[in-house]
């Protein structure tokens, strides 16, 4: 175990590195000069010139990224070119407006994609599980962003029963909040509950044909405890972990939603500091994003390793 | 001599236990009818997208200012776009792009992620060592953002967004490949082969290829769909097909802003991409099934 | 005694639900983009002027008929020579934070906006040589040369005062919690999300301030934007699209004011950094053919729902520096072939035209392109992103520039720094010598007259030059709901947030 862990620690070290090599060249790749993005109308060379210097984008590459790994490493992650804000306090700011979409959206997925994985698992073959399948296709062919841009057509526009868009803190008005952040979290959480759909179904039917299934069975037991207290148990262990795994997609899944919904999160800053070459914050949030990601996966593993003692050797 | 005769044997009797698991996989494909609906509706979209000019009436960047977001008609079956265009004509005609993007990248990634894959997978060490670091770090940046800023790189146009999709979507058939080859490479049949002195390339492509083919034919259909919608959102924010020509992600974006006065502009183009993408899942998941030795 | 604590009871409940009834007021304002950093030396977005406008007062203010008007100072003086300034303080003006304003405090904001190295006031306030303070509450500019245009420049940015004592503490990070003497104080910014001002108690005009918050929210998809508005969780939006206006016509709970923009949309042309020497950069006729091939009016039906307003001089026709003498020509296909045949070009001729990304940009492309198709044009639409654009137009990639510009209150803003040799936005690389000899001249009068006429040299020659084909002016849409009275529209198209009352 320890030394498993050691080892997937290790590991880390070296894929950071390469996630920052990789964002880091990535970005520089990218057209266009971004001193003069932040001039806009305003096209004085002196004060882009000045620019330059004050960010280091006249030092060579590898040069801004020994300045952009020190900072790093000393715990700051530079400032936004575009409105001064240290980037750390920008991602302090949208992380947690994110982390609670991204925390709705696994619950709608839950809600849905569990019971409805049992059903369909229960109940093969008939129009339930035939219905539960279509409902995990539609989930995972459905385009995000038109899907979005339906339901603000059907309950902003037409019915006007929920607020197109915006975001309230849970702290300030949960009401609100919940308005706001509902559709989009149905939005993200629909592709996710589909998965999850489809693999309570499968890790439900192994359960029900297992040997123990069918002793409580053979103990006359109701096939409702059996199916609640016995398979269930089993069965739902590895589903859970793949849904918090799932947050690492949500993560991207919130790319598109929150420009669409004007959701001022991870995925609208990481978009907007993209499009206008806003550097340092791009760095900051991908080298954050990946580095969740990175973690989640480490944890699953471990508690992979801590359900099935057999994973150890 | 001899070694080349029984490589040669050997490699066709492989062949010939390939050929039936494929004829038995088809026959098993067709018989589920979910991905029958999804082949129907793919060649159907093909052949729309083949003879698109002879299906539709109309040009798909004709303009006409007379006819400026009209509501579907008689004339004009799925309305008209902001500039006066046939919606129905331009979703024919999107079709293009879409399914291009959707296998040209797809494409992209198995040139790059398989061999880079095998690579890993059968010379272990240092090198497996680097390309899964590179993969691990490619996986934990999101997928999207690697799209856009790879677009955005190459500049706005079609091909770029497929070079974006197929390089982006490559680690997973890296990981995909390595696994595949790391499990079969201890087989039998492997170790006879290599026994037999054959070189490593050679028991990679003959011997090992083959054994993973049905689990990359799996994941590349599934990806196709993935890379229709990713195609679609990168032109829905503008770094996909440029204007005039169709493509029902760039119809989105144009689309969004008449939200309240022209929705069938949303409507179609949407369905388009749902229906597609809809269609490579279900043969993607009927080939899972088809292709599963343990399947019954 | 029962019946006593039952009525001080409902006494202390009624006067409970008095106070809760008559509490704050909020103003919330959707904008069309965020904000860049709230610093008016720094600051270079036209989003970030309206927010500007509720907490920052400059010297100077502009009214409905482009007039200028005091707001900070009291009155200007030019000398005979031009080349001063002397401008009369208001008296009794306090900064946010309890800071007196005046001549001192002036000197400081205008330095500032001259020497901070990373000002884009610079180049506004270039002809300023040095700031004297006279007496507590005057100050003097001297200039360099004579610079008519100034006095337009400090009803802007560039006229805006900042609190002396503030900037020394917080330095380049003013901007994050700015501190001017504007009606409102700022409170708090969340990125991408709100910015938070609160009413002023000390502010010098307090009487005609009404409301007591204003909240600024960034939702950049329009219709999203509008939906707001429309449910109640917006109530003033800027930028409404053009197709959207019947829809707000429609409802009776919102009004929509308009006025024209001060700026325009323009093909900028590559005259002389065009590398491949396009037929367009080699011959004036083939330029005139392409304008000529235009329907403004139809691009304007088509794209604008008619809202906008066709033109083809750098000041829109309501505008006073408008040349009547050289009104918007009618499309002329015969005529732009005519053109091209004599120009001896072959045909089609191929352009290479830029756009920047934007639905509504791109749609503008679209149809100029079908235009110009029926006259012998091949258009070949290339959208870049908005960070990509600049640099290509500056290294002169582009043979055609589709590009929007947001204009100035003097028409010096709109036309010098585009056509001038060798200015900073000339990316065509135009260059007339007679051309630069007028707007030079234009810089050194004040008489509005006078300078009238200089300008109707110059659009005489811009018009046959054609380095800019002028398209359209933006008629700036700003959408209120009923609960929101006393908005008046200024030509500027930013919030005016003093005397606006909140039903």
């Amino acid at each position: 175990m320890l030394n498993f862990l050691a080892k997937r620690l290790a590991q880390l070290v070296p894929t950071l590195f390469f996630v920052s090599l990789l964002i880091f060249s990535l970005q520089h790749l990218l057209p266009g000069d971004p001193a003069l993005v932040m001039a806009g109308e305003e096209r004085d060379p002196a004060v882009i010139e000045q620019i330059r210097q004050q960010y280091h984008l006249d030092q060579p590459i590898p040069v801004q990224y020994a300045y952009w790994v020190k900072g790093v490493l000393m715990g700051d992650l530079g400032e936004s070119l575009r409105n001064k804000m240290p980037v750390s306090s920008l991602i302090a700011q949208k992380l947690p407006v994110t982390m609670q979409i991204a925390g709705m959206a696994i619950v709608v997925a839950f809600l849905i994609g569990i019971p409805a994985g049992i059903v369909s698992a229960v109940k093969r073959g008939t129009a339930w599980d035939y219905g539960a399948n279509l409902f995990a296709l539609w989930g995972i062919s459905t385009p995000n962003f038109w899907l979005g841009i339906m339901l603000i057509f059907l309950f902003s526009v037409e019915l006007g029963w929920l607020p197109a868009s915006g975001y309230v803190p849970l702290s300030e008005n949960w009401r609100a909040s919940l308005a706001a952040s509902v559709m989009p979290a149905f939005v993200l959480g629909n592709a996710i509950a589909a998965i999850l759909m489809r693999h309570t179904r499968s890790a439900m039917l192994q359960v029900l044909e297992s040997d123990y299934v069918r002793t409580a069975r053979a103990k006359g037991l109701s096939e409702r405890t059996v199916i609640l207290k016995h398979a269930m148990r089993n069965a739902l262990t590895p589903i859970i972990t793949l849904g918090a795994l799932e947050l690492g997609t949500l993560l991207s899944g919130a790319v598109l939603t929150e420009q669409i919904f004007s959701i001022p999160g991870f995925g609208k800053l990481i978009v907007d500091a993209v499009f206008n070459r806003d550097y340092a914050v791009v760095q900051g949030v991908v080298l954050t994003t990946a580095t969740i990601y990175i973690t989640l996966n480490l944890i699953a593993d471990i508690a992979n390793i801590l359900v099935n003692p057999r994973l150890r050797g | 001599m001899t070694d080349t005769a029984l490589g040669t044997s050997a490699s066709l009797a492989v062949a010939e236990t390939l050929e039936s698991p494929a004829r038995r996989a088809w026959r098993r494909l067709i018989r589920r009818k979910g991905a029958v609906l999804g082949l129907v509706v793919i060649a159907l979209f093909i052949l729309l997208a083949v003879f698109a000019p002879l299906i539709v009436p109309y040009d798909p960047i004709a303009t006409s200012w007379s006819l400026v977001r009209k509501a579907p008609s008689l004339q004009h079956w799925f309305g008209t776009d902001e500039l006066g265009r046939d919606v129905l004509a331009r979703v024919v005609f999107g079709a293009r792009a879409s399914l291009l993007a959707g296998v040209i990248s797809v494409g992209i990634a198995l040139a790059i992620g398989v061999p880079l894959g095998l690579l890993a997978g059968y010379r272990g060490g240092f090198i497996d060592a680097l390309i899964s670091r590179i993969t691990d770090a490619m996986l934990a940046c999101p997928f999207l953002i690697l799209a856009i800023a790879l677009a955005a790189f190459l500049g706005p146009s079609l091909g770029n967004a497929m070079i974006a999709i197929g390089v982006s979507a490559t680690p997973i058939f890296i990981r995909l490949t390595r696994g595949q080859v790391m499990s079969v490479k201890v087989e039998d049949y492997v170790e006879a082969a290599r026994a037999m002195g054959n070189p490593r390339w050679r028991i990679a492509l003959v011997h090992i290829l083959p054994n993973i083919l049905p689990a990359l034919l799996v994941q590349a259909t599934l990806s196709i769909a993935a890379a229709i919608i990713a195609e679609a959102a990168l032109s829905f924010l503008g770094l996909g097909q440029q204007p005039p020509a169709p493509s029902w992600g760039s119809m989105l974006n144009a689309a969004q802003r008449f939200l309240t006065t022209a929705p069938w502009m949303a409507v179609w183009p949407g369905l388009a991409i749902f229906l597609v993408v809809l269609s490579f899942n279900l043969v993607g998941d009927g080939l899972r099934d088809a292709l599963d030795p343990k399947a019954r | 005694m029962r019946f006593w604590r039952l009525a001080v009871l409902m006494a202390a409940l009624v006067t409970w639900c008095g106070t809760s009834a008559r509490a704050e007021t909020t103003l919330r304002i959707g904008l069309a983009e965020d904000p860049d950093i709230l610093d008016p030396s720094v600051g270079r977005t036209y989003v970030g002027r309206i927010v500007f406008s509720a907490f920052c007062d400059k010297l100077f203010d502009i009214d409905e008929k482009l007039n200028i008007v005091p707001q900070l100072a009291l009155s200007y003086e030019n000398s005979a020579d031009g080349k001063e300034m002397t401008i009369k303080l208001r008296p009794g003006v306090k900064f946010h934070d309890g800071e007196p304003f005046g001549a001192e405090a002036a000197k400081f904001s205008l330095e500032r906006h001259l020497t901070l190295p990373t000002s884009f006031r610079k180049p506004e306030l270039a002809a300023l040589d040095h700031v004297d303070v006279v007496d507590p509450l005057t100050i003097k500019l001297v200039l360099k040369t004579p610079y008519s245009p100034l006095i337009a420049q400090l009803t802007d940015r560039a006229g805006m005062m900042v609190s002396p004592k503030a900037v020394k503490e917080a330095g380049d990070k003013f901007g994050l919690h700015p501190v001017c003497a504007g009606p409102y104080k700022f409170v708090e910014r969340v990125q991408q999300d709100r910015m938070v001002f609160e009413k002023f108690q000390d502010y010098w005009n307090k009487d005609n301030v009404f409301i007591d918050r204003i909240v600024f929210l960034p939702i950049v998809d329009a219709t999203v934007r509008l939906a707001n508005l429309k449910s109640g969780g917006l109530d003033l939006i800027e930028r409404v699209l053009a197709t959207d206006i019947k829809d707000v016509r429609a409802d009776k709970r919102l009004v929509l004011s308009t006025a024209p923009e001060l700026g325009y949309l323009g093909l900028t042309i590559n005259i002389g950094n065009d590398k491949n020497k396009g037929p367009l950069s080699q011959s004036e006729k083939v330029r005139q053919a392409l304008d000529l091939s235009i329907d403004r009016e139809a691009l304007n039906q088509v794209v604008f729902n008619g809202e906008f307003t066709p033109g083809n001089q750098w000041v829109s026709p309501t505008h006073p520096y408008y040349q009547k003498a050289f009104p918007v020509r009618g499309r002329d296909v015969a005529k732009a072939k005519a053109l091209l045949k004599e120009a001896g070009v072959t045909l089609p001729v191929a352009i290479d035209y830029m756009v920047p990304k934007g639905a509504e940009n791109e749609a503008v492309a679209q149809v100029v392109q079908s235009m110009a198709a029926e006259a012998g044009f091949d258009i070949k639409i290339r959208v870049v992103e908005f960070a990509t654009t600049f640099k290509q137009a500056q290294a002169g990639e582009f043979q055609v520039f589709q590009i929007n510009w947001s204009g100035r209150i003097d028409p010096d803003g709109n036309s010098y720094v585009f056509l001038h040799t060798k200015a900073p936005q000339n990316d065509g690389g135009y260059s007339n010598a007679e051309a630069d000899k007028l707007m030079e001249d234009a810089r050194l009068i004040n008489d509005p007259a006078q300078r009238k006429a200089i300008y109707e040299k110059m659009t005489r020659i811009v018009l046959n030059d054609e380095p800019i084909i002028y398209l359209y002016h933006r008629t700036l849409l700003i959408a209120h709901s009923t609960k929101v009275e006393g908005y008046r529209q200024m030509p500027d198209g930013l919030v005016r947030v003093v005397g606006l009352k909140l039903k």
